[in-house]
């Protein structure tokens, strides 16, 4: 018995101790793609989360209103596309619902904060009292409110006024000197109370291009925002990059805000105010999110905003498109036939047949674990492309016996016979699993150019199985055979062919 | 020893036949073609709410009866199911009081008749939720695919002489394959519901893959003996390589159908047509291997393309032994 053999039977076993340890720990946490369970199924086989949403079209003139719902549909699918939820089903329902179904049951939370926000990235400046307006307030019923009632006022200061209960409503009105009122969103009021005098009330940052003035917002960035991590503080943040335009509204921005705080708010929310130190002008980073949030915003900023507001009318858990029942048939049907091709093989192979079984569950347990631990999501067209691929490891283990056996026929010794068989059958593994490996490429390749994810599914989780299975042909069972020449069943030939 | 190149013109006529009534059966005229499923058309969603205790699987069996064997099911827990279909129709006429109503209002009661109470809680017209471009996209990367195979397989077979014949005999098997696949699954779906669906494209693949897989081992075999005996006559060569791999090819085919049968035969009705498409698959693949893309080898080699499907005895065939 050879070292090397020795030593490979030594690896096989660590492997296989390595895939049972993985299946022992479940599920496995990876922060980086997110709480995910281990081997995850897709919508088809075990169900998931069922969002629907209803669109506020109040703003929205009718006849755009269908091609928003639309472009919207399509953002969040690019959204979910590239947070790796392979193969979720979203679809409109006229005339004003969206539904998203996500396969699995993990992490409902983000995918809601994922796929709901409108993400509006918008950057304003705190606004200076060298403007020489007053202020007014209404209060949420869109009551104005006496100039008198805000106490301590100066003309050149200004106020954000709001009734108390309603404090998330505030409404600013801004007058300027001659009497012009000049509306401004709630939003742009960040955290103050009511009659305290406001130092965090923010105007839009605007820079000027061609006589033209713009604000500064997530539409100029470039889709290649990440996630870093800051290394002098270890927190992370978002890196983004400018367009040309919203380079030079950057740079005209920055270099006048100097020493001054930008803030940076999400759906008129302020994520954070970073001081100004010098003039920049192509990308910035965004600080103070968690990594869950900066994952979830980068996905955003690189989709885009949603063209409409989405109101969430229903979250439930959804049973499989396949039916339970019907799956829980089909799975005792696959064991039976599993079991029925075991059967055969020991029968018809003997021996190599019993180590043809043992290297088959040897590949069926490293496959399993590479599923847990890569972010594939397993759907029918997976379990066909799984089908294949067990097909052809079973076939690789066929080439290999009827060679061997060809050779014993031959007249060889079963250690010589089991060398050229193996070589023989070898040009036979190699080119049909070439082969199908190229076909997966290019399956791969095509349905990620064209965002045809069944098909990239099916591809990726055949190559994953075909590669698994040359692997198994080639040290699995050849090591297998080499060892069983040492033991007493190699006396009897008679156990190595049908 | 089994003559097979001798009956080549037997396997050219059968699977011709079974091609071209296949293709008259998928061109889309009149109850002709097949349909796309629900995933790729805009259909209507209904949520519904029983008061007894439902199964899924009743659930989509009396859907079936009332013609809506296409509808997506899944349960929400407690009673409620969200039932996707085809588009329903405004106006239907009840097939029991001749009443006219909508085809809601029909299933409905058709639903309430068997389950007892039911209501429906909200339906809504829906959207596409995958573009149609997925299956032509599917085809046009197969037909990369296949180029891709072609240079693969030439090159691999580089040291026979004009090893390109391998490589376009691989891809007529391949495409032969999908042909009667896709031919077969058009002519039932003439007689039951079968329909484009994403299974449906995800079973076409793997049975290309399988073609592929089996063409090569069979070919493999030929490169090998062509190498061993070079100036022995093709049609021997090919028929001892055939007859050597035989045992091989009935081995591999029957432990994936003995996989297969088990899943049609017990597995749930939901993935049945799906199953069907690689059970024809996987035969087809095995037959096309030896009977086509070996056979089209001798063909090319004689230049009697001409002669394809000509009426002639099979010739005797000298073989090794025989």
């Amino acid at each position: 018995m050879s070292r090397r053999n020795i030593l490979t039977l030594v690896g096989i076993a660590l492997l296989v101790a390595f895939a049972a340890s993985v299946m022992a720990i479940d599920p496995i946490d990876l922060p980086l793609i997110g709480e995910r369970e281990g081997v995850v199924l897709g919508l088809d086989l075990r169900g998931g989360v069922y969002l629907e949403y209803q669109a506020d079209f109040s703003d929205i003139p009718e006849g755009q209103r269908e091609g928003r719902l639309e472009e919207t549909r399509r953002i969040i699918e690019d959204r979910v596309d590239e947070w790796g939820v392979s193969e979720p089903d979203i679809y409109t329902m006229s005339p004003d619902r969206i539904v998203v179904q996500l396969p699995g049951f993990a992490d409902i939370e983000g995918a809601k904060e994922l796929v709901g926000k409108t993400a509006e990235l918008v950057f304003r400046e705190p606004a200076t009292s060298g403007s020489t307006s007053v202020a007014v307030g209404v209060d949420a019923g869109g009551t104005q409110i006496a100039v008198d009632d805000v106490t301590d006022f100066a003309v050149g200061d200004v106020f954000a006024v709001g009734s108390e209960d309603t404090a998330e409503a505030k409404t600013i009105v801004v007058v300027d000197e001659a009497s012009n009122i000049i509306t401004v969103d709630s939003g742009f009021v960040y955290d103050h109370a009511v009659d305290e005098p406001v130092a965090n009330l923010w105007v839009p940052a605007t820079g000027t291009i061609d006589g033209q003035e713009k604000a500064l917002a997530g539409a100029y960035l470039m889709p290649n925002t990440y996630v870093d991590i800051n290394p002098q503080t270890a927190e992370p943040v978002v890196a983004f990059e400018w367009d040309a335009t919203g380079a030079e509204l950057f740079y005209q921005i920055t270099g006048r805000l100097i020493e001054q705080p930008l803030g940076i708010f999400l759906d008129n929310e302020l994520i954070s105010a970073p001081t100004v130190k010098t003039q920049i002008r192509e990308s910035g980073i965004i600080e103070g999110l968690t990594l869950s949030d900066a994952q979830t915003l980068a996905i955003q900023l690189n989709t885009g905003a949603l063209p409409l507001t989405l109101h969430e009318v229903r979250t439930q858990k959804v049973d499989p498109t396949l039916g339970a029942e019907s799956l829980e048939k089909s799975l005792m049907a696959g064991i039976i036939g599993l079991a029925l091709l075991l059967l055969f093989m020991i029968l018809y192979y003997r021996v190599p047949g019993v180590l043809a079984c043992i290297a088959l569950f040897i590949y069926g347990a490293i496959l399993l674990t590479i599923f847990k631990l890569w972010p594939v999501t397993l759907t029918l067209a997976g379990i066909a492309a799984l089908i294949l691929s067990l097909g052809i490891a079973v076939d690789a283990n066929i080439l290999i016996f009827e060679r061997v056996k060809e050779e014993i026929r031959g007249g060889k010794s079963l250690r010589a016979a089991i060398e050229t068989g193996f070589s023989r059958a070898w040009p036979a593994i190699r080119d049909s699993n070439v082969s199908t490996l190229i076909i997966c490429a290019i399956l791969f390749w095509f349905g990620g150019t064209f965002g045809a994810a069944p098909v990239m599914g099916f591809a990726l989780t055949l190559g994953i199985g075909v590669a698994v299975s040359m692997f198994t042909a080639i040290v699995v069972t050849r090591t297998f055979l080499r060892m069983i020449v040492f033991t007493p069943l190699a006396r009897r030939t008679s156990l190595f062919r049908p | 020893m089994i003559n097979f190149v001798g009956r080549r013109k037997w396997y050219f006529l059968i699977s011709g036949i079974i091609i071209l009534i296949g293709i008259v059966f998928l061109i889309p005229v009149g109850p002709f073609g097949l349909a796309w499923g629900i995933e790729f058309t805009s259909g209507s969603m209904m949520t519904l709410s029983f008061e007894q205790e439902v199964e899924q699987a009743e659930l989509q069996e009396e859907m079936a009866t009332v013609g809506h064997s296409e509808a997506i099911i899944q349960g929400t827990g407690e009673g409620t199911f969200i039932v996707r279909t085809g588009k329903l129709a405004e106006e239907v006429k009840d097939p029991e009081t001749g009443e006219m109503m909508t085809e809601e209002e029909s299933i409905r009661r058709a639903l309430e008749e068997r389950f007892g109470p039911v209501e429906i809680l909200s339906s809504y017209d829906i959207s596409p939720s995958m573009a149609r471009g997925i299956a032509s996209k599917a085809a046009l990367a197969v037909a990369v695919a296949a180029v891709g195979i072609l240079l693969y397989v030439t090159w691999a077979f580089r040291r026979l002489m004009r090893s390109l014949r391998f490589g376009v005999c691989a891809i007529v098997a391949l495409v032969h394959d999908v042909l009667i696949v896709l031919g077969i699954y058009a002519f039932l779906g003439f007689f039951f519901l079968m329909e484009i669906d994403v299974m449906f494209i995800a079973g076409v693949l793997t049975v290309i893959g399988y073609s592929v897989n089996d063409t090569i081992v069979v070919f493999d075999r030929i490169r090998e003996n062509v190498a061993k005996s070079p100036g022995g006559a093709l049609e021997t060569t090919i028929n001892n390589s055939i007859m050597e791999t035989l045992g091989r090819s009935l081995s591999t085919s029957l432990t994936t159908l003995f996989v297969l049968l088990a899943l049609f035969l017990f597995g749930g009705v939901t993935i049945h047509n799906f199953v069907l498409v690689l059970l024809v698959g996987v035969i087809t693949g095995t037959y096309s291997s030896i009977c086509i893309a070996s056979q089209l080898l001798i063909v090319w080699e004689n230049k009697k393309f001409r002669r394809l499907f000509s009426w002639v005895r099979p010739r005797r065939v000298p073989v090794r032994g025989g």
